[in-house]
């Protein structure tokens, strides 16, 4: 055999190999982050965790009104990001064919997908927080508004596309307005893309914390008002993971491994949703 | 879409009804008349319901812009350009210079790349070429799950397992071997704290990883297959069928993917916030304590006392959204760039 043969081979062994191992690279901090976390979360889980607030340290406690508090900022946040989020998505896939606003919308929004989520937190700040006077869990709900809306736009935008022309031209020709066209046909067709893209949302917002850190703040005792500071899991998870306490440190664990249970879990249920829609049509 | 801007062209002439009975023909005309009207109306307002919120998302960039600037102009003001090379950051006197987080920000985002890059590369290699086909799904499922880990796990990951163990193992063999080399030795002597500018950079690179791997998976996938068949039947090895026809034929959306994940990077708070150090002071040594924009924000912001103060940090958060943009917005133009060319070709 030629040498310039054995040399080809030898460098192509040699990169495959080493593709190999950067893939065994990146499943090397997936398990090695997901153990510790396993490890050291499931030792905190406990009945409390659910039934008792956030406790000074020193004292026995556990999360619920951070629980409550991230629930309920959710709630809200899906509330007020997925209508805008459909409704601008619609004009994207349905009206948007031609002119400057679809295009330049498109681009923004795929940039607003990636943006630092810090400076959300600040915009809301300066816009909400300042202007009202303190903290408040209206202000975080709004900051994570502000992250729901790029994602559903995009997959709102992506899922109505699939949806076949010829399912648009058939309700047309039967006399439906447009209106009637795009709410009782084309979303219709494309509701189980949608809802992927809302869990995707929530999955996202779940485990946001950089923007909740000048709007909701924290809270240590239960709260239902949505006008005052407002307790939520991530922000408690950093206070008490900085703090020199054990027991703190103890329950930042629980609660990190509740957050990272939720996300995953929600993206898996993405997944499974849109496979499943994939395989109906 | 275009099929409802074009007029509907009917081949046969319009049908017509003669066999019902006049009455309930002009009836129906009538009440078809109003809705018709009314339809119209209603499908205008449906319309500009939803130009609306496309314009509002619009509209929310520049309002983050708008309200950034506004809140920054004090600092803005009273620092001017010097913000940009100053290295004091003093709350009490009222100093402020942003060189220490900018510089730390670049840096910490440098690192990721330099080791996220050709792991991803790799990564996306096993998963186009390599992989057989019942593991593809599997592997890219995990390596997705990386970036669907909160980062503020990350973070406590990083500070509670990653730099101790870093600091007994790794750090203390920098400053043996690497540290006496010429040029880039001064980079890794200091003492092994575990926390620093090189640990913050190395759990960053982590994390860009899944959204680099994905993006090159992803245009990786879209060279035709002949292209790959030709080279091959010319008898290329695998390494050079990827290395001189997939990765010259994806080069602009596999540097959109790392412009991405340089995004992505930058505006990173929690992890880099846990395990940065947050100092003050420009250092050579990586082993050292630095500060990112995004670390001093979520540290200083709700203890920054004065208004000099928080509008120093908000224009920290000017620049780092400014930054991100332009880095985004190019990775945005490389990878429609890829996907129009390959429009025309095919």
């Amino acid at each position: 055999m030629l040498p310039i043969y054995a040399q080809r081979r030898l460098v192509n062994g040699f990169n495959l190999a080493i593709s190999l191992l950067t893939m065994g690279f990146g499943l090397f901090w997936l398990a090695w982050i997901l153990f510790t976390l396993f490890k050291y979360g499931f030792s905190g889980l406990s009945l409390e965790l659910f039934t008792q607030m956030t406790p000074p340290p020193g004292s026995a406690g556990g999360l619920l009104n951070a629980i409550a508090g991230s629930l309920a900022m959710t709630l809200a946040a899906v509330a007020i990001g997925t209508p805008v989020g459909i409704m601008a998505g619609t004009y994207l896939a349905e009206f948007g064919g031609r002119g400057w606003l679809a295009p330049t919308t498109r681009f923004i929004n795929d940039i607003l997908l990636s943006a630092p989520s810090i400076v959300i937190g600040l915009f809301i700040y300066e816009i909400y927080v300042v202007k009202v006077g303190h903290f408040a869990g209206w202000g975080g709900a709004l900051a994570l508004a502000l992250i729901v809306i790029p994602v559903v736009v995009r997959t709102t935008e992506d899922m109505l596309r699939l949806v076949p022309n010829s399912l648009r031209e058939a309700a047309a020709a039967l006399g439906a307005p447009r209106w009637k066209v795009i709410t009782l046909v084309t979303w219709r067709a494309s509701k189980a893309g949608m809802m992927t893209g809302i869990l995707l949302a929530v999955a996202r917002i779940s485990g946001e914390t950089a923007p909740l850190l000048f709007t909701a703040l924290n809270n240590q005792f239960w709260s239902a008002d949505m006008n005052q500071p407002m307790a939520n899991l991530p922000v408690v998870v950093f206070q008490f993971a900085m703090s020199p306490y054990e027991d703190w440190h103890k329950l930042a664990w629980a609660g990190a491994l509740l957050i990272t249970l939720g996300v995953l879990g929600l993206n898996i249920v993405a997944r499974v949703l849109f496979r499943h829609k994939m395989q109906a049509d | 879409m275009t099929a409802f801007d074009q007029p509907v062209q009917l081949e046969e002439g319009p049908v017509t009804a003669p066999s019902l009975p006049q009455t309930r023909i002009v009836m129906s005309k009538h009440l078809s008349d109003a809705q018709l009207k009314r339809q119209h109306w209603l499908d205008l307002l449906f319309r500009n319901t939803t130009l609306f919120f496309a314009f509002l998302v619009l509209a929310l960039l520049a309002g983050i812009l708008i309200s950034l600037f506004v809140g920054a102009y004090p600092a803005i003001q009273a620092f001017g350009l010097k913000f940009l090379v100053s290295d004091s950051w003093n709350p009490v006197t009222e100093e402020f210079g942003a060189l220490v987080p900018i510089v730390g920000t670049l840096v910490t985002s440098f690192i990721a790349l330099l080791i996220g890059i050709p792991v991803s590369f790799g990564i996306a290699l096993f998963l186009t070429e390599l992989s057989p086909r019942w593991l593809k799904r599997p592997l890219g499922t995990a390596i997705e799950l990386l970036a669907g880990i909160p980062s503020i796990i990350y973070g406590m990951w990083g500070l509670f397992v990653f730099a101790p163990v870093f600091a007994d193992h790794v750090e203390p063999w920098l400053n043996d071997h690497v540290g006496p080399l010429p040029v880039i030795g001064g980079l890794f002597i200091g003492p092994p704290m575990g926390i620093g500018v090189l640990t913050a950079g190395i759990i960053l690179s982590i994390m860009v990883i899944p959204f680099i791997a994905s993006v090159m998976r992803d245009v990786f996938e879209i060279v035709p297959a002949v292209l790959k068949e030709s080279a091959y039947g010319v008898g290329c090895t695998t390494w050079e069928v990827v290395w001189n026809i997939v990765l010259p034929y994806t080069k602009a959306g596999v540097i959109g993917g790392v412009m991405l994940g340089f995004g992505r990077a930058l505006g990173e708070t929690m992890a880099v916030t846990f395990v940065i150090g947050n100092a003050y002071e420009l250092q050579k040594s990586l082993l050292m304590p630095g500060n990112s924009i995004a670390s001093a924000l979520a540290n200083e912001f709700t203890e920054a006392v004065g208004d000099l103060y928080t509008s120093a940090l908000i224009e920290l958060g000017l620049i780092l959204f400014v930054i991100t943009f332009i880095v985004l917005a190019l990775s945005k133009i490389l990878l429609m760039q890829l996907r129009k060319s390959e429009g025309r070709q095919s």
